[in-house]
């Protein structure tokens, strides 16, 4: 950290500019933050952006639309799978193509574990944050467990390309239900353990409880979404209130927390992995048997149109909106990420918090810069 | 090494995408002609499942207003704003707000033309705060002027980068900064 002074309009105190980033070690990923501060008080802040910007939008206008998927992957480098299906929901709906069902299962089961992975990161790291070193050993011993699910389905651990225009790229290996099932249990004796270790533990508690609050309203007017407006006291899920997929068929709750805090924004999380666990479950008894892609031309040329399509991934609301001028590549591909969105109330959240919180707060609204800077 | 930039091949006849609207949007459209001044009636439109509405640049901010505090409609929470360029057309620029209704779960697409001769597009920052980032973006890849936002200072760019990197013009492969 680096710090100097300069001289402040008020003649009897001294303002202190301090840098964070762009490496620190808890920006999580390149992002550069400008604090002032008055004493122990956040006066304002800067964010700066961008050192990972590598045009993604930009490059998906000379790709096709097969091999865009690869580029959304990059986007979103922990919850991969919600953002492949993105991309993969806005081309179906402008072309109009029916999903096999059991494709469609598919797909909710590996997202929801994605989902599940993302969490646990999250609350490993952010234990990290508040300075609890055990419990991230705990989250990535869970998360692996995961990766090693996703390496015998996918190929890979991290960028999938799994889930393709119409359906899937290949069906599950033959003992799925098994290690499927040996997974669940395991995952929700690590969640339970998790919360047991972290949530409410006294100096936690002291650090993240009234720290970094937003109200509702606030919140929704500077765009955030997912568990962060969730926390807040706003009841909206894209899977409940927009359902896309089949999310609609199944029985889940949305977790809401009141005050709008770090803690609320913490725990809508580990509650949110118990929910996952309910929907996998119920997909898991439902799941068809039959096809895992639609019959479609391997080059997929969609008709001329605009489309826009709602998702929740693990950091909120990633939204799509593509443009086909009837190519083989498409006119325009927008990312909506919710890290962008949810980075820009920092500056509000941040003003009047003590200099040691702003690392807490950074790191509970969870951003990845990948898809910050896209 | 300098890649080539694929061709578009397209297929022989091209078929709009088929526009199904649903429950939500039918009731949207609507309420959208009731609550609209006369005339923006003739302005609804609607693509692939989302009603749009093209308006011109000089009565977004008003017509934003009535879209955000109208309580039958309360379009609270603005999504995005993109901007697509449409390098042939002499309107070539065009400024697309999507929001959406949590309180009535409606979605819709606010779309206005700007020229590359008046690349100025009034601004919502004072509306929705979250239009702050989004303008700067679309400013920072394409050029549009945001006026009235207070701050449009280079946010996924460095400061001093020449060009706008979002528009189609720009080369995709054979530009080198270093």
């Amino acid at each position: 950290m680096r710090t100097h002074q300069q001289q402040s309009e008020h003649a009897d105190a001294i303002d202190l500019m301090i840098n964070m980033g762009p490496q620190h070690p808890s920006t999580h990923g390149v992002f550069r933050l400008i604090i002032w501060v008055d004493g122990e008080r956040v006066v304002r802040c800067e964010p700066h952006i961008g050192y990972l910007h590598r045009g993604s939008e930009k490059i998906c206008e000379s790709e096709r639309y097969s091999q865009i998927i690869t580029l959304f992957d990059r986007l979103d480098y922990v919850g991969n799978l919600n953002n492949e299906l993105a991309f993969c929901l806005a081309t179906e709906k402008i072309m109009a193509v029916e999903i096999p069902e059991r494709a469609e299962y598919i797909r909710v089961i590996l997202c929801e574990l994605n989902r599940i992975a993302s969490h646990m990161l999250f609350y490993g790291v952010y234990g990290l944050d508040a300075g609890a070193m055990t419990p991230m050993l705990y989250a990535f011993r869970e998360r692996e467990r995961v990766q090693e699910l996703f390496e015998t389905v996918t190929g890979a651990r991290l960028m999938h390309n799994y889930i393709k225009i119409g359906g899937v790229k290949q069906d599950l290996p033959p003992d799925f239900d098994t290690r499927l099932s040996i997974l669940l249990e395991q995952l929700k004796k690590g969640i339970e353990e998790c919360d047991q270790l972290l949530s409410q533990n006294e100096m936690f508690l002291a650090r993240t409880k009234g720290v970094g609050s937003i109200s509702g309203p606030d919140a929704i007017d500077f765009g955030i979404s997912g568990p962060s407006l969730r926390a807040a006291g706003v009841p909206e899920d894209v899977r409940v209130t927009d359902p896309y997929s089949i999310y609609d068929r199944f029985d889940f709750g949305i977790p809401v927390g009141s005050h709008g805090d770090c803690w609320d924004r913490f725990y809508v999380r580990v509650e949110e992995m118990r929910e996952s666990i309910k929907i996998i479950e119920q997909a898991a008894d439902e799941m068809p048997r039959g096809n895992i892609s639609a019959p479609l031309r391997r080059i997929v040329r969609p008709p001329k149109g605009e489309v826009f399509v709602r998702t929740e991934s693990p950091r909120g609301d990633l939204s799509v909106f593509l443009v086909s001028d009837g190519t083989d590549i498409p006119y325009r591909v927008k990312v909506r990420s919710p890290s962008f969105a949810n980075l820009q109330a920092l500056e509000y959240l941040l003003r009047d918090a003590y200099l040691a919180d702003a690392v807490l707060i950074l790191g509970s609204i969870d951003i990845i810069m990948g898809e910050v800077d896209r | 090494m300098v890649q080539k930039q694929p061709k578009r091949t397209q297929r022989r006849e091209t078929e709009l995408a088929p526009v199904v609207l649903d429950e939500r949007a039918q009731e949207l459209k609507c309420a959208l002609g009731i609550m609209l001044p006369q005339e923006y009636e003739g302005q609804l439109d609607a693509e692939v499942d989302m009603i749009v509405l093209t308006l011109p640049a000089s009565s977004l901010r008003e017509v934003s207003r009535l879209l955000k505090e109208t309580s039958e409609l309360r379009f609270d929470y603005l999504c995005s704003i993109t901007v697509v360029d449409y390098e042939e057309i002499e309107n070539r620029f065009e400024v697309i707000y999507h929001m959406v209704s949590f309180l009535n779960h409606y979605k819709l697409a606010v779309k206005i033309s700007v020229s590359t001769e008046c690349l100025v597009v009034p601004s919502v920052n004072d509306i929705w705060r979250s239009a702050g980032w989004f303008e700067r973006e679309g400013h920072d890849l394409y050029g549009v002027v945001f006026d009235g936002n207070p701050d449009l200072s280079p946010l996924l760019l460095y400061e001093g980068f020449d060009g706008y990197p979002g528009r189609r013009s720009f080369p995709y492969h054979d530009y080198q900064e270093w």
